[in-house]
């Protein structure tokens, strides 16, 4: 294998750990409550938004910055589960669909009004690492170790918690969860919270690697979909392994055929998954 | 006891609706047609991925506008002295908006002369409606060739056209290293930017040059590693680009993956004095451009190519352009200043504004200016191709004192000091 081919692999695994993280907001909602979060590509932009103001006015490291992010991200959700989607929670899927796509259009109209289409950078760099004839840019290697630490906070977050354990038992049957006590609503909101928190890190994770507009997030939520098939709808763990393969096929396949056609393979493998294994590679949550 | 009926809260809401409906039927009011005033219409990409090259276009144009005005506006053959002002819309750099906007510049705002927007995919659709409603319109951002080889007959373009955009890049190639041949290309895949690397393909390969990689990628585009990854290892030089935003990641993309450092040409953003926020990712960068403050049109130079001299020189527009927007002109800048100073010329020429009369004078135009010389082809079937103007090429270099400067390095005879190559 030639340096640039395994250089290539290697930066589609460290993008895919960010993919991976995107798609696990999308997936924990979907897992939890069963709905379709299309307002998640506009959280991520949001999130690079807020990531960029907080650099840009307060001064803060981007890296220190995404914890403000992460509230922001988390406020945002609680925020739109309470008045988007609560209401309609045990309607059928098309309305959960249709409300949160007419959050997505609300919050890039108002983007588009206040910061415009116009590309944004954060005017941050780090230092390249050099392995050989490999090349890792900082900000790439800093985001998927970033990308990681979510993943396993999450995972111990739902796997070693209380409130972990509750938001898994809503997640497993809300009825019987709420026969021993646990406030499902409450949880069901802490959950669309964490998705969305985890959809504005994702978006800060990118804004210090590429430049943005408050349309970029549109991009990444299909990427998101991609990922959650993948890994299969409702794992958050399956959703960091989906981001890898998506990663790994968006820096492979140039190497075989026009770039143009990475797309192309990522949504028949897409299909075909969906097909042949509805639950994901990885296995979706049952 | 009165016999009117009440005035109910609901009657006064409905009135005030009736009152907001009809207004908004109602046409926006147009400004009072005034023969002495020449109202210019435009798009500018005041948001959007074009913003920072279409804001430098408006500003030379703006620069223009007031100068003119200033000495008095231009005096027709019937001793009319007319003045000038623009009207534009923000197209958000997206050309589904262009012709919506250009009717009406023409229809409500009276436009009787058209600029184009920056751009050729959005001077093209602008294009349509200058010849549908007969206004000339100057192409100030615009190099596509295909624009012109349409049948248009009021377009005329002010930029050196598309398909002489990079050659110049591979006769630097060769002069500089006799020995290089492999030439990897990645571009944005709009029109100018496809134009310009087509014909810029053709001729490399018609100069012995081998290209390794020719990629395209999509507008908009923000992660290059899959493209870069397809520049194979010891490629003598890497081409292409598109516009500043996408140009400024592209480049810092190659330098953080240690890629393109013998030999970089990039398109428009290279040439952007903000290019130089690049840091050290811009160092050694060369980048095609339509004119830069080094360049030494004078009159001297008019005279010896035996055209007109026309406009201030450089120095001037150079001074006024900072003091009044506080930075350096770009080409942009320069571009927009020149469409004004074309139009002036035409209209000196002309001694009328009227269509017919502006198009038989710039027909006839061939001078030089500070931006360089302007003439046109008047063949049917390419009417409006820019034919005398000519690219120099920039590179970023540090100078004594460490700094980021661009130097003319190509053409030979106008350079202002030599390649740096390898650039890293």
């Amino acid at each position: 294998m030639s340096p640039e081919f395994i250089s290539s692999l290697c930066d589609g695994i460290l993008m895919g750990c960010v993919y991976g993280v995107a798609a696990m907001g999308l997936t924990l909602i979907w897992g939890v409550m069963r709905v379709v979060n299309l307002g998640h590509g506009a959280i991520m932009a949001l999130g690079m938004f807020a990531l960029s103001l907080l650099v840009a006015h307060l001064g803060l490291n981007p890296y220190l910055a995404l914890a403000g992010v992460a509230l922001l991200g988390f406020v945002c959700g609680v925020g739109m589960y309470w008045t988007a989607v609560h209401r309609l929670i045990d309607a059928p899927y098309l309305s959960t669909l249709l409300s949160t796509f007419a959050v997505n259009m609300m919050l890039i109209g108002m983007g588009t009004a206040v910061f415009t289409t116009t590309p944004r950078n954060i005017d941050f760099a780090m230092r390249t690492v050099r392995i050989g004839a490999l090349a890792f840019p900082g900000t790439r290697l800093a985001a998927a170790a970033i990308a990681v630490l979510v993943t396993a906070g999450l995972h111990l977050f739902l796997h070693r918690s209380r409130t972990g354990a509750a938001i898994r038992a809503v997640a497993s049957n809300r009825a019987a969860a709420e026969l021993m006590g646990i406030p499902s609503a409450r949880m069901l909101s802490l959950s669309f919270g964490i998705g969305a928190m985890l959809a504005a890190v994702a978006g800060g994770l990118i804004a210090t690697i590429f430049p943005f507009t408050i349309l970029s997030g549109e991009s990444y939520q299909m990427r998101s979909f991609v990922v959650c098939v993948l890994g299969g709808l409702g794992n958050p763990l399956g959703a960091l392994a989906g981001g890898i393969v998506l990663g790994l096929l968006e820096g492979g396949i140039p190497f075989f055929m026009p770039v143009s056609w990475v797309p192309v393979i990522e949504f028949a493998i897409f299909v075909l998954v969906l097909m042949v294994r509805p639950t994901g590679l990885f296995g979706g949550e049952r | 006891m009165s016999s009117h009926p009440a005035f109910t809260p609901r009657a006064a809401l409905l009135l005030a609706g009736l009152a907001v409906v009809s207004a908004g039927c109602g046409r926006a009011p147009s400004p009072a047609a005034d023969a002495s005033r020449v109202v210019i219409g435009f798009t500018a990409s005041q948001t959007g991925k074009l913003n920072i090259e279409s804001a430098r276009q408006v500003n030379g144009l703006t620069l223009w506008i007031d100068e003119v005005n200033r000495g008095g506006g231009v005096t027709l053959a019937d001793g009319t002295a007319v003045t000038f002002a623009a009207r534009y819309y923000d197209d958000e750099s997206n050309k589904d908006r262009i012709q919506e906007l250009y009717t009406r510049l023409v229809g409500d705002d009276r436009a009787r002369i058209l600029i184009s927007p920056y751009s050729s995919g959005l001077a093209d659709a602008a294009a349509v409606i200058a010849e549908q409603y007969d206004r000339i319109m100057i192409t100030a951002g615009a190099a596509s060739d295909s624009t012109h080889r349409k049948g248009c007959r009021l377009v005329y373009q002010v930029y050196t056209p598309a398909s002489r955009y990079l050659t110049g890049a591979f006769d630097l190639l060769r002069a500089l290293d006799p020995k290089a041949s492999r030439v990897a290309i990645v571009h944005e895949k709009d029109k100018f930017s496809s134009d310009v690397c087509d014909a810029a393909k053709s001729y490399g390969e018609t100069r012995g040059f081998r290209i390794a990689a020719f990629e395209g990628y999509d507008s908009g585009t923000t992660d290059f590693a899959p493209f870069i990854g397809t520049i194979p290892r010891g490629a003598d030089a890497v081409m292409g680009g598109g516009h500043f935003a996408d140009g400024c990641t592209f480049a810092r993309q190659l330098f953080e993956k240690g890629a393109g450092g013998k030999f970089t040409a990039l398109l428009v953003a290279a040439a952007e004095p903000k290019f130089a926020a690049l840091g050290e990712a811009a160092r050694g960068v060369i980048g095609p451009s339509q004119w830069e403050p080094l360049c030494a049109y004078s009159p001297e130079s008019a005279r010896l190519a035996g055209v007109d001299w026309y406009g201030p020189p450089a120095a001037k527009f150079i001074e006024a352009y900072r003091k009044r927007f506080g930075e350096e002109p770009s080409y942009h800048s320069a571009g927009g200043y020149a469409a004004g100073l074309l139009i002036q010329r035409g209209i000196e020429k002309a001694g009328r504004v009227e269509t017919a009369a502006l198009k038989s004078a710039l027909d006839g135009i061939d001078m030089l200016t500070f931006f360089g010389r302007i003439a046109f082809d008047v063949r049917p079937d390419s009417h409006g191709l820019q034919i005398g103007h000519e690219m120099v090429y920039i590179q970023w270099q540090r100078n004594a004192a460490g700094a980021l400067v661009r130097q003319v390095v190509w053409p030979e005879e106008g350079r202002s000091a030599p390649a740096i190559y390898p650039a890293r």
